[in-house]
């Protein structure tokens, strides 16, 4: 490998590319080339840094300059001056929102300084496409550990012992997955690692697939060892182009250094790895149901047991991990059980990923340990509120999850406590909702979302989703009664115990949550037909203020639906019963008269 | 049966794409993949054939045509609409940008525009979430799109 001085790693994950990370370091490279520089100095396109927010991002190594916001026409600026002279660009680094200060190391930002990065370990070190870079970060380091000096049931201990759990939403005991698979007889077993992330708001796998592939191929390979299966299959969703051509780069790479294919460092271990591609569906997040869209069949879920460890892909053991719990696994091997266990709380070890959006400032991807409370990340990491609103919510786990509330800021986050708390671990999207959301049509949304990717097959989630949505639908039309809300909570319930997979178990979760954190906006919309967040557009009126208004008639002229009635100059009046909320009226109004109550 | 009316040297492609994957049933999910990265869409006289090539049911193959989003029986127009409707773009005002393009192209979700331009769909969460509320056109991402700045971006393909 070429030796070079400096780094320039430059954010190239999928936020950050759509903001012209590619061009920026296009341009650096054409501008190193015409300083000459370019033998000395190094672009490196990179994974995900994860503070999308301040994208995209353009990091100088060693001196660990974190550039943010970088746009094209900057690159010339960062070389001449701090390359060159070195000194560094002001007004490119970060500025901290408290104290205003500059703030040059990443380190110091309020964003990183409370993670701790496991999964996410080489995401924005390394260029993803090179496998020198990955092994240069001890990569291949644990398998040839596992391969060399360790047995099957050796390697299941370590991981038992970690105490790492399912990083996909369920929160099952990794170790005793591979311990089930390892048991179970078969001329061949399968690893699969579960690639079609599905929840809307979650972009962790992702990431992690696009910024540091390897990681992945070697714990499938480790888990093969583990479990005595030799095909590795990689079920990826097909809207990831970047990820799955990074992927088939990294496979090929490690075939190339011997790290896949036969033999596997001399140890006389076979394992290979081959791409499956989903085709949108959530429901496909599901072991069985995944295993059965890679068998090129519809993905409908079966029931467990018999569960995959026993009977899977083509009727044989298969183990189903999912991204970011392989992506934890090589360092579990190099640094140890203890060491993992030693980070998180009792039930929950390690670290889990989240991506952090909605109404925050610091959006971005963001690895922190277990049992840190919702306040840190929310305003420590987070940054707060966006526009000095006020905290509403916080949605958890997707459409499987629930919102949580001011009162669960302080409860440390483990698989359990947000099961306690009504919501779940999920993959990990978090979801931040401020006062300007209704949680009614929050319910509503996440329902949308199920009753368009139920499968369809098992009753109680194809039929019992839909009414949900349509009682949640005639609530935010004004037209709920107080039967409605009884309905919602029993039907809810039936929905819940039973359903056929984890879809349906779960569906209902955003409307219980909602409904036992914020019975009072569900009572506002159907007692005083009121949307206090102004989101629900039936319940939405427009108002004539009789001071302002002087009787131009604009608005009564302009209304499709003659809704407006008043002689001229004199104040106007808008019959409700009449509008249809159009905002013709508001548009036209050139006193300001015309107000949304 | 569909009467089928494709062209001699397109049906030969498909019997080739079944061909590369064996005609083996289990990968009618990659074969379709395949099938429509080539001809753009999934109509069912192409369903027909890929029934027949690989021994399954017309009925298996438009199951699971129609099971997964990702595939499509209608063309999609020549510069394909994406409003992300995932959660982060949600709470920051997806849903009005989604009403400014039906409004402004005149179609519907799943539609395509009548000169055969524009198609509009939904996606969930292409991971850009810093950006939300994002909109695709083709491949290219728009990220902060606000309702005022649709006409703007038709305007760019018009």
């Amino acid at each position: 490998m070429a030796k070079f001085k400096m780094h320039l790693l430059v954010c190239g994950g999928t936020g950050c590319h759509a903001s012209l990370s590619k061009t920026v370091g296009d341009n650096l490279k054409e501008i190193l080339v015409e300083k000459g520089l370019d033998h000395e100095i190094q672009v490196v396109m990179t994974g995900c840094f994860g503070f999308c927010e301040k994208g995209p991002i353009v990091k100088v190594m060693p001196d660990n300059t974190f550039y943010t916001e970088v746009k094209p026409g900057d690159a010339r600026e960062i070389i001449e001056e701090h390359i060159i002279k070195g000194r560094k660009v002001t007004r490119l680094l970060y500025k901290d929102p408290e104290n205003k200060e500059h703030v040059s190391d990443s380190k110091h930002m309020g964003f990183y300084k409370k993670q701790i990065r496991i999964a996410l370990r080489n995401c924005g070190f390394i260029d993803p496409e090179n496998i020198d870079e990955y092994i240069a970060r001890d990569g291949y380091e644990a398998l040839g550990k596992v391969l060399t000096e360790m047995d099957a049931q050796q390697t299941i201990d370590i991981i038992k012992k970690s105490g790492l759990r399912g990083r996909g939403g369920g929160g099952f005991p990794t170790g005793l997955k591979w311990e089930i698979t390892s048991k179970s007889q078969a001329d061949q077993k399968y690893v699969v690692c579960n690639a079609d992330e599905g929840d809307p708001g979650a972009f962790m796998d992702r990431s992690i697939l696009e910024g540091d592939p390897h990681s992945v191929i070697e714990a499938m390979a480790i888990c093969g060892y583990s479990i005595g299966g030799t095909k590795g299959l990689v079920y990826i969703r097909a809207e990831y182009p970047l990820a799955i051509t990074r992927l088939k780069i990294a496979i090929d790479q490690a075939r190339e250094y011997g790290l896949l294919g036969k033999d596997i460092l001399g140890s006389g271990f076979d394992f290979d790895i081959e791409l499956r591609y989903g085709a949108g569906a959530f429901v496909c997040g599901e072991e069985t149901a995944l295993i059965h869209s890679m068998e090129g069949m519809r993905g409908e879920p079966t029931f467990k047991p018999p569960f995959p460890s026993v009977s899977g892909y083509l009727g044989k053991p298969t183990n189903v991990n999912n991204v970011e719990t392989f992506a934890s696994v090589p360092v579990i091997i190099n640094k140890g059980a203890e060491w993992f266990s030693s980070i998180g709380t009792e039930k929950s070890k390690g670290t889990k990923v989240f991506a952090l959006a909605g109404k925050i400032n610091n959006v971005g991807l963001i690895e922190v340990p277990m049992g840190i409370t919702l306040r840190e990340i929310i305003y420590e990491i987070g940054g707060g509120i966006k526009d000095g609103k006020k905290f509403k919510a916080v949605q958890t786990g997707g459409p499987s999850g629930g919102c949580l509330t001011e009162r669960h800021l302080d409860t440390p986050i483990d698989y359990d406590n947000l099961i306690a708390a009504g919501s779940m671990m999920g993959s990990g999207g978090m979801i931040v909702m401020d006062e300007d959301d209704c949680m009614v049509s929050v319910a509503k949304f996440y329902l949308d979302f199920t009753v368009e990717e139920s499968c369809g097959k098992c009753t109680p989630c194809r039929i019992g989703n839909k009414r949900l949505y349509e009682i949640l639908e005639t609530i935010t039309q004004g037209k709920g009664t107080m039967a409605d809300l009884d309905k919602l909570k029993n039907l809810s319930q039936v929905i819940k115990d039973a359903s056929l997979c984890g879809l349906g178990q779960t569906s209902p979760n955003p409307v219980l949550s909602t409904l036992d954190n914020f019975w009072d906006e569900y009572l506002e919309h159907i007692n005083e037909k009121k949307c206090r967040s102004g989101q629900c557009k039936a319940l939405m009126q427009y108002i004539i203020d009789a001071e302002q208004c002087v009787g131009c008639t604009a608005c009564a002229r302009n209304c499709p639906v003659n809704a407006i009635t008043g002689e001229r100059k004199l104040a106007h009046y808008i019959n409700q019963d009449i509008c249809i909320k159009c905002g013709a009226c508001m548009e036209k109004c050139k006193f300001n008269a015309i107000s949304i109550k | 049966m569909v009467n089928i009316k494709l062209s001699e040297d397109k049906i030969n492609k498909i019997k080739d794409i079944c061909k590369s994957f064996n005609n083996e049933g289990g990968e009618l999910i990659n074969v379709l993949h395949k099938t429509q990265t080539m001809y753009g869409y999934l109509p069912a006289e192409v369903q027909e054939i890929i029934a027949r090539e690989l021994n399954v049911s017309t009925a298996h193959v438009y199951g699971v045509v129609t099971f997964y989003s990702f595939f499509t029986m209608i063309p999609k127009g020549e510069f394909p609409i994406s409003v992300c409707t995932g959660t982060a773009c949600y709470v920051r005002g997806a849903e009005k940008v989604l009403e400014e393009f039906k409004r402004e192209l005149k179609i519907a979700v799943g539609e395509t525009s009548k000169d055969g331009k524009f198609s509009l769909s939904c996606l969930r969460c292409v991971g850009a979430c810093g950006l939300a509320p994002v909109v695709l056109i083709g491949e290219k991402v728009y990220g902060r799109v606000s309702p005022d700045g649709v006409k703007a971006i038709i305007a760019e393909y018009k």
